[in-house]
């Protein structure tokens, strides 16, 4: 093999795909980081106070102090836990969390791996996060670390049916599972409008997804001390934190791009288009996480029963009645996507 | 029809969406934050703070070692040891309060006939050692001088409702 044949065939792209992926982790860290900023600042307003304010102007360095903090700590590893799980367990939940990113759109043909099961990638590493979660518990060694991870599992696993029957009303309209074009599919109208009860269902399954509150039973610190990361400290504990947020923003792009249309810009006219695709796209997602947000500064937290009971005697049957509806609505005025 | 209005409320979720008004009104409020340490609330002129041994505008200490305070003391954080001084006045040799036990009742001041010990209004005096709360005679003496202006106030607006 020549060596140009080298620079040209492997080395330059292999550069250039690394320099992508670092184009969207970095961004992406940066906004988890102040995610965590942007939740203490939404909280404290909720509840009248102000939340940080001491660390850089208006606290905005705060994020940076946090970090610094944990990466100075040590990191305890329980006598009784399995080392390498233990270890591995937040690795993989801020890895899924990151990968994830992958196929996300942040204008036409400005994504990573632009490929024609996006949604289904999507889906499939959104269920293996639970995973990280039941590593984590289990490794503990601690029964509260070991409940926590129970159930989360259980309730990850309930919710991801109904999002999967949102997902799949979602494409029916759309006619692909390429993401770009589930984006373009709401050119003329966003999907938000016409399948309204389906977005707030897949809201609100994001919310028990990602372990949010109300739906936070996995980490319950009133009967549960943190849940599955009781026992994780320092950067690993940072890990799981960065995880947790970047999967809410995740949730967040992924009701951005299935109902709110993604990088178009609302009604397509002028004044609204002028603003590029990539800010429209932030914009969508910081609403959405805003939204998890004010839930959070809203609602108490669900009973273990209660959230069941909600995953699957309502949300379930909704979505599937939903999906029915769309179907023969679409079917019965001849606008299936070809 | 109870049953239709139930599940068209709960569909609609009516009751969520006034519970997240609630909130997004909230966030358009004043916060209420007092931001201490920059900026401090009120304190009644009955507020039970740091201790000092007050004296008379002469300079004589006011305290005449009769062991009140300390035997009122429920908490036993104040030692008192006394003697005659040349003068032939009584006055005490060691007086500490231990602030790690004081429960800050105010029963000394109460007890207190020549309003020589009383609680103040300073309330920061967090040290980073148990032995920094260890007060002695000096300690709370110089708190006097220090407090004096703030104490006579308090002690004045107070004076009606003794």
């Amino acid at each position: 093999m020549a060596e140009g044949d080298f620079w040209s065939g492997y080395a330059l792209p292999l550069v250039a795909m690394v320099l992508e992926i670092l184009a969207i982790v970095v961004p992406l860290l940066l906004v988890v980081a102040y995610a965590t900023y942007a939740e203490r600042k939404v909280l404290a307003a909720a509840q009248l106070r102000k939340g940080p304010n001491v660390v850089g102007p208006f606290g905005l360095l705060q994020p940076l102090a946090d970090g610094l903090k944990l990466f100075m700590k040590e990191t305890v590893i329980p006598s009784g836990a399995n080392r390498v799980v233990f270890a591995a367990a937040p690795m993989l939940t801020f890895v899924l969390a990151l990968i994830a990113w992958a196929v996300i759109p942040f204008d036409p043909g400005v994504v990573l791996s632009n490929i024609n099961v996006g949604i289904l990638y999507l889906f499939a590493i959104s269920s293996l996060g639970v995973y990280g979660i039941i590593m984590a518990g289990w490794a503990s060694n601690s029964k509260y670390a070991f409940l926590g991870a129970l159930r989360s599992a259980a309730q990850m696993v309930s919710y991801e049916v109904s999002i999967g029957f949102v997902m799949v009303t979602v494409l029916l309209c759309a006619g692909s599972l390429n993401i770009s074009d589930i984006v373009l599919a709401q050119r003329h109208l966003w999907y938000v409008i016409p399948l309204l009860p389906m977005a707030v269902v897949f809201f609100i399954s994001g919310l028990a997804e990602t372990n949010r509150s109300p739906f936070d039973l996995p980490e319950g610190e009133s009967e549960l001390v943190a849940g599955y990361f009781v026992e994780y400290s320092a950067m690993t504990f940072a890990l799981f934190f960065l995880g947790e947020y970047a999967n809410m923003i995740l949730v967040s792009a992924m009701t951005s791009i299935l109902f709110l249309g993604g990088w178009l810009a609302p009604f397509g006219v002028p004044p609204f288009t002028w603003v590029p695709g990539p800010i429209w796209f932030f914009l969508k997602i910081a609403f959405c996480f805003f939204c998890f947000l004010w839930v959070r500064a809203t609602f108490p937290r669900f009973r273990y029963d209660q959230l069941m009971r909600l995953g699957w005697k309502v949300f379930l049957p909704l979505s599937l009645f939903w999906l029915v509806l769309t179907a023969a609505f679409l079917t019965a005025f001849g606008m299936l996507p070809t | 029809m109870a049953f239709l209005d139930r599940g068209a409320r709960s569909l609609l979720l009516t009751e969520l969406i006034s519970g997240l008004w609630l909130t997004l009104k909230y966030m358009f409020k004043q916060p209420v934050t007092v931001n201490y340490p920059y900026e401090k609330g009120p304190l009644s002129p009955r507020f039970r703070g740091e201790h000092a041994l007050r004296r008379y505008p002469n300079g004589e200490e006011r305290c005449i070692a009769c062991k009140l305070c300390e035997a009122i003391c429920p908490a036993l954080a104040i030692t008192i040891e006394a003697e005659p001084r040349e003068d032939g006045s009584r006055r005490t040799t060691r007086y500490d309060i231990d602030m790690t036990k004081c429960i800050y009742c105010g029963f000394c001041q109460e007890a207190c006939p020549v309003d020589a010990i009383v609680e103040g209004p300073n309330f920061e005096f967090a040290a980073e050692t148990r032995e920094e709360l260890f007060y002695n005679k000096e300690k709370l003496l110089a708190n006097g001088d220090r407090w004096e202006a703030e104490i006579a106030k308090n002690l004045a607006l107070d004076a009606a409702y003794r």
